[in-house]
Parts: structure tokens; C-alpha cells; sequence
């Protein structure tokens, strides 16, 4: 057995964590084995998969790695993290809803936040309802291998008619003294009329080694639901993030999302959002700034199934060094979607010679009433522009800053929550540092 | 203060000043006239410091120093300034941020303390009157959705608030209607001292019979050909550019 694990390959070592450990998680096991099933048929995804063709999380997966979920950090330590004051924190260290670390006292009523695991025992129904029904463990390896393996994360119901005024704010926070993979797992379900704000940030922390993480969450908007959600991805150097978002919406509701990465040596998003009812409007904003050797994918899904319904997509990213981003942004009008309004636009500023875009929107419309556009820019920074900047006594570097903070601007002020947007701010301004 | 010795500049290989000689002091207004295409555009970008155009021969002196040899941002941090014959847009950038960063690039430079904020505020309040440019206008982004008129006033407010030393103002009057043309004239008269200069783009008189040029020069293929008093504008005026050809040519 020994020899097996050394020279076998991730996927072998994967199979062999998961068969070993599988009866010690949480749920239902045949829900597992098939997803494992399914991984097991899919693999990792190398260059010869189209949709992973532009970041190799083959290579990055090589060599040795740790399944274990050590809990290390310390309340000073996450305190800077909580950059929100005024929000109810949801801490999950390396995949593992971390009470003790949480900010989770008073909670308002309609208002429920417990570990997966403690929503799993319960027998909440909403939980039974919901879990694992909306990423399909065939359509991806790493939905298959999140729902095989997961250990744990948050579930969050907000009930009928209540109204979140606070943000919710999760902090996914890795810390590893090895190489480490981790399958944190959320579940957001936002009932009939209700409405929240959501932030999911993605840190790490005094690693040492590479971390991993696979993490999925899974967003139910109810009917004539309100559903504000942010992701600040912001990894540094060690961390590894594949990050995928489900989400489905129902009949009148109204979802936005905007996604920021901000570092990372690898950020893949899967974002799908579903519209599967009349009248729903979604918006999917995203920034992605890169530099060295980074390497970030947009994927991005709009699914229109019913007519009526409106989403806007805005993309835009900053690229530097030797990084490579990516925006691949498909829409679906299907058959009965007619009377559709879909937009979608990606916008580049390629900074470096050695820096690399790839751009690719995909429309498949079967419904004819439809009004749809798409369109995608890659272009430098504005030499009259900066000119213009010159001439008035600011230097070349800060006058370049200002435009880069311009260019982002569009996304940046999508933001509703202003501590929010001026955190992003500042960070944007060290990136640009 | 300025002195500009047979300078000659191209683009692409293609030479559009062919020896350019002016001397201006401190305290004076210069108009320079001259038919479209002549190099006015260019002999402000060459002094402003746009990259683009290659200097291949003479020297511009600036208050004993080479200005060649500096960057354009350090040009307009030693008081150069150009009002752009066509401003553009940047959105993104709001006038105040821009006016702060410049302000603040310039002060650094020159070795001052940062402006306090209060101070700010009270002098971008203060220009805003002496220009006419409506506060709304100030706080969007530069320029952005501006009419011309409006672009043309707001390069106004950019000089009054960095009090530059020699102003360069390519065509300013162009596209402004009179009340506009008053306003922005009256607010050149007042920002002009004994301490600074002014150079005045134009190919009408119209904006001369406001700004009271000391000496009118008429640029002609890239070269100065005639130089005089403010008279030699009217006389311009009235018998066009084509007796400058003729002249010229003659
Ligand atoms: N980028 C360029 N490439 C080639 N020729 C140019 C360029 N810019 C200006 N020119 C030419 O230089 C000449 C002078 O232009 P300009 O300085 O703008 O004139 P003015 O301001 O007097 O109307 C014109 O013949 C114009 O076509
Ligand atoms: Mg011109």
C-alpha cells in the first residue's frame, strides 16, 4: 500500500483519501460514491480539456499533498480579516466552520448560520431540500470531488419575508505547513421575499507550503428574493483556488455578484447562474488584476430557461507579468426564453508584452424574441490619456495608477456596501503599488 | 524666460517646424497666429513634452534651463502649462482627484508641504468663480460628456488652479461662443502677473481684441515669418493669410 500512495497520481491519491476516510464525513454516502464515481470517470482536467485548456491545474496538483484540516489560526490572527465591523462573520479555516472564531451572537430572526455538518444532524428540511441539488457532479471534476469529499463549511437560511440588513460575511481562511487540499462547501438559501448581502472573502495565512482549496457554494433565491453576493478572492502566493458558485434563481427575484481577484498564483472561477423562473433579473460583475505568474479563469454560465428576464455581465481585467487571464462567458436563451435581454462585455488592459488574455463569449440562443450582445476589448493603457495626466505635473507611474483605478472603477462602484468598496479600494491601490 | 532657437521638429520623419526663433521675457502675452496645418499644434506639444515629436535641431531655454531635457510631467511641475486645442476624456478621474494628485506632485517636487485639505477645497471654490465653471462640471469625471465649450473652460480652471508660469493656450477661443470667449479671456486677464508669461494660440483676432497681445508672431510652414505689435493681427484680419503667402513666397 505504501509504495501505491508514493508513485501514484493525484487522482489515485484522491480515490485512496476518499475510500479511506469516507465514513467519517458527514451525509449521505451514496451521494458521495456517486460523485466519486463521477470524478473518478472525469479525472483532473489537463490541456487536453477544453475548458481547463488555459490553466493547468494538473501541474500545480503535482507531487505530494495533505488532506488533513489542522486548525492553526488564533483570534488576533483573523481579526484584521473581519473587515466589515458591522456584519455577522462566519469564519471556516482550511474547510471548517470555526465557531470560536465566528462573530455569530444575535442573530436577527430568519436569520440561521450553523456548520454544514450541525445543519446535517439536525434534520433541517430546508438543508435536506437543498444540499448537493444544484452543481451537477457530471458537468465538473471539481463539483464531483467537492461533494465527494467535502468535510464541512456554513449554511446559511434566510427565512420568508426577513429582511438582512447587516452583511453576512464568510472568511475562508487556509493556513498549511504542507502541501495541503481542502473541499470547503457552502449552502446559501434565501426564501421567498427575503433579502441579504453576502461576502464570501478567500485569505491565506502563514503558510508555509501550497494550499489547495476546492470550494463550492451553492446560492438558492427564492421567488421576489433580493440577493446581493461578493467574492474577494485574495490568496497571495501559496494559495490555489478553484472556486465554484451555483447558483438558481426563481421567479422575480433579483440576484447580483460581483467577483474580485485580487491575487493567487491560481484562481479558477465557475460561476453559473440559473434563471428558472419569469422575470429575474441577474448582474455579474468581475475584476481580476494579475501580475507575475498568475493564472485566472472567468467561467462564467448565464442560463436563461424562462422569458422575460434581463442579466447584465461586466468582466474586466488588469494583466501584468508574465500572468494569464481568462474570461470565457457563455449565455443560454433556451426555447422558452423568449422576450430575453442578455448583455455581456469584457474589457482587458494588457500592461506587459509577456502578459496573456483570452477572451472567448459563447452565445447559444434558441428562442428567437430575444434581444443579446456580447463584446470584448483587449487594449493598453491610453498614451493621450496619460499624456494628458503628464502635462499637468503627475508623474508617469501615478498618472498610469489613475488610469488603472478608472478602469476598475466600473466594477469597483457596482459595489453597494461602501466598507466593502473601500476596503476593495485599498486593496486595488496596493495592487497597483 | 522662454528662448526658443531655430527649432526644428518632425514626426514620422516628416519635418513640420523648420527653425523657429522666439524670445519671450516675463510679464509678456504672446499671440501666435497662423493658417491651419502651419505647426501652431505642434510647437505647444514640442514645449509641453509629447513623446512623439523628434527635436532635430536648436534648443528651447526655459528659465536657464534645457527643457528638452526634461519630462513632460516636470515641464508643468516648473510651470509650464498647455490648455489643449482638443481636451480629452478620461472617465474614472474626477477633476478633484486629478487637481489633488497634480497639486500635490508639483508641491512634492518643488520640495512643499501637502495642501491642506481645507485650503484645497477653499482655492478650487475660489477659481471655480474666477472662471465661471459650474461646480457640477468640478466634480464629475475630466471632461467626460463635456460640450467643447465646456472642455475649453475647464483647461482654464486646470491653469487657475496651478498657476503655471507660462501658460500655452492652443486655440482656446475656438468653438466658444462670445459670452464663453468673454468669460475665458477675462479669466486669462486675471491669472496674468508680472511673474508669468502667456502664449496665445489662434487663427482669428477675435480673442485678441480681449487678451491684448504685447507682440503677434504668424507662423507660416513650420516657420515664423512675420513678428510685430497687436496691430499686425488686424492687419491680418483684414487682408487674410493669403498676403503672409504672398509675402512669403515673394
Ligand atoms: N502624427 C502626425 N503625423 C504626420 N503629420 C502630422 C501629425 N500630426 C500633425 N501632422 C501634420 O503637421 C502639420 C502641422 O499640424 P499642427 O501643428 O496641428 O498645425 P496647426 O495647429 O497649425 O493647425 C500638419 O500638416 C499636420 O497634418
Ligand atoms: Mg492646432
Amino acid at each position: 500500500m505504501e509504495t501505491v500512495i508514493k508513485t501514484s497520481t493525484i487522482k489515485d491519491k484522491l480515490i485512496f483519501e476518499f475510500e479511506t476516510s469516507k465514513l467519517f464525513l458527514f451525509g449521505n454516502t451514496q451521494l458521495r460514491d456517486q460523485a466519486m464515481e463521477s470524478f473518478y470517470k472525469q479525472g483532473i482536467p489537463t490541456r487536453k480539456h477544453e475548458a481547463y485548456k488555459y490553466i493547468r491545474v494538473d501541474l500545480m496538483l503535482k507531487g505530494e499533498f495533505d488532506f488533513s484540516t489542522n486548525k492553526n489560526c488564533s483570534d488576533a490572527q483573523i481579526e484584521p480579516l473581519k473587515f466589515l465591523k458591522d456584519a455577522y462573520v462566519v469564519v471556516i479555516e482550511n474547510g471548517i466552520f470555526v465557531e470560536g472564531l465566528s462573530n455569530l451572537q444575535n442573530l436577527p430572526e430568519g436569520l440561521t448560520i450553523c456548520s454544514l455538518v450541525d445543519a446535517e444532524k439536525s434534520n433541517s428540511p430546508v438543508f435536506e431540500k437543498h444540499y448537493a441539488q444544484y452543481a451537477d457532479v457530471k458537468t465538473d471534476p471539481f463539483i464531483a470531488l467537492n461533494t465527494a469529499m467535502t468535510k464541512d463549511g456554513v449554511f446559511i437560511h434566510i427565512a420568508k419575508n426577513a429582511i438582512i440588513e447587516k452583511p453576512i460575511h464568510i472568511i475562508h481562511i487556509s493556513t498549511a505547513f504542507k502541501n495541503t487540499i481542502i473541499h470547503p462547501r457552502n449552502l446559501i438559501v434565501i426564501d421567498e421575499n427575503a433579502q441579504a448581502k453576502i461576502i464570501e472573502s478567500f485569505e491565506t495565512m502563514d503558510s508555509t507550503a501550497k494550499i489547495f482549496s476546492n470550494a463550492l457554494t451553492e446560492i438558492v433565491v427564492d421567488k421576489h428574493a433580493i440577493v446581493d453576493h461578493y467574492k474577494i478572492q485574495d490568496e497571495k502566493e501559496l494559495g490555489y483556488l478553484v472556486n465554484t458558485t451555483q447558483v438558481i434563481q426563481q421567479k422575480q427575484s433579483v440576484f447580483s455578484t460581483h467577483t474580485f481577484t485580487l491575487s493567487g498564483s491560481l484562481v479558477r472561477n465557475n460561476l453559473t447562474v440559473v434563471l428558472d423562473d419569469e422575470h429575474i433579473e441577474s448582474h455579474l460583475n468581475g475584476l481580476y488584476l494579475t501580475a507575475k505568474n498568475q493564472v485566472v479563469d472567468n467561467h462564467t454560465v448565464v442560463d436563461h430557461r424562462k422569458p422575460n428576464c434581463n442579466s447584465n455581465e461586466l468582466y474586466k481585467g488588469i494583466i501584468d507579468g508574465k500572468s494569464i487571464a481568462t474570461f470565457n462567458g457563455k449565455i443560454f436563451v433556451r426555447e422558452d426564453a423568449q422576450k430575453t435581454n442578455a448583455f455581456q462585455s469584457n474589457k482587458n488592459i494588457l500592461l506587459s508584452e509577456a502578459g496573456t488574455i483570452n477572451t472567448k463569449p459563447q452565445l447559444e440562443i434558441y428562442a428567437d424574441d430575444v434581444k443579446c450582445s456580447h463584446g470584448s476589448t483587449t487594449g493598453k493603457l491610453d498614451e493621450a490619456k496619460i499624456f494628458y495626466l503628464r502635462a499637468r505635473g503627475i508623474g508617469i507611474i501615478n498618472a498610469k495608477k489613475l488610469l488603472m483605478h478608472a478602469f476598475a472603477s466600473e466594477v469597483v462602484n457596482t459595489i453597494k456596501i461602501e466598507a466593502l468598496r473601500e476596503y476593495v479600494e485599498e486593496k486595488i491601490s496596493k495592487t497597483f503599488e | 524666460m522662454l528662448s526658443i532657437k531655430n527649432l526644428h521638429a518632425s514626426i514620422d520623419g516628416k519635418e513640420i517646424l523648420k527653425g523657429i526663433n522666439l524670445e519671450i521675457k516675463v510679464g509678456e502675452v504672446h499671440a501666435i497666429m497662423g493658417p491651419n496645418g502651419s505647426g501652431k499644434s505642434t510647437l505647444a506639444a514640442v514645449l509641453a513634452g509629447r513623446s512623439e515629436y523628434d527635436v532635430t535641431e536648436g534648443e528651447i531655454i526655459y528659465n536657464g534651463e534645457n527643457l528638452l531635457e526634461l519630462e513632460a510631467e516636470d515641464r508643468a511641475r516648473e510651470g509650464v502649462f498647455l490648455a489643449f486645442q482638443y481636451p480629452i476624456e478620461i472617465p474614472g478621474v474626477s477633476n478633484i482627484n486629478f487637481l489633488k494628485t497634480a497639486i500635490g506632485e508639483i508641491r512634492a517636487y518643488k520640495g512643499l508641504d501637502p495642501m491642506k485639505a481645507k485650503d484645497f477645497l477653499m482655492m478650487l471654490k475660489e477659481k471655480q468663480k474666477l472662471v465661471e465653471i459650474d461646480r457640477a462640471l468640478v466634480s464629475r469625471s475630466i471632461n467626460e460628456g463635456f460640450s467643447g465649450g465646456e472642455k475649453k473652460r475647464n483647461e482654464i480652471f486646470q491653469m487657475a488652479m496651478l498657476e503655471p508660469k507660462l501658460s500655452i493656450l492652443d486655440e482656446t477661443d475656438s468653438g466658444l461662443d462670445i459670452d464663453a470667449l468673454r468669460i475665458v479671456a477675462n479669466g486669462v486677464n486675471k491669472l496674468k502677473s508680472k511673474e508669468n508669461a502667456t502664449i496665445i494660440i489662434t487663427h482669428y483676432q477675435r480673442l485678441l481684441d480681449y487678451i491684448i497681445p504685447d507682440f503677434v508672431h504668424i507662423l507660416h510652414n513650420g516657420k515664423i515669418v512675420k513678428s510685430g505689435l497687436k496691430e499686425l493681427a488686424l492687419e491680418l484680419e483684414e487682408k487674410g493669410y493669403d498676403f503672409i503667402k504672398e509675402e512669403v513666397e515673394a
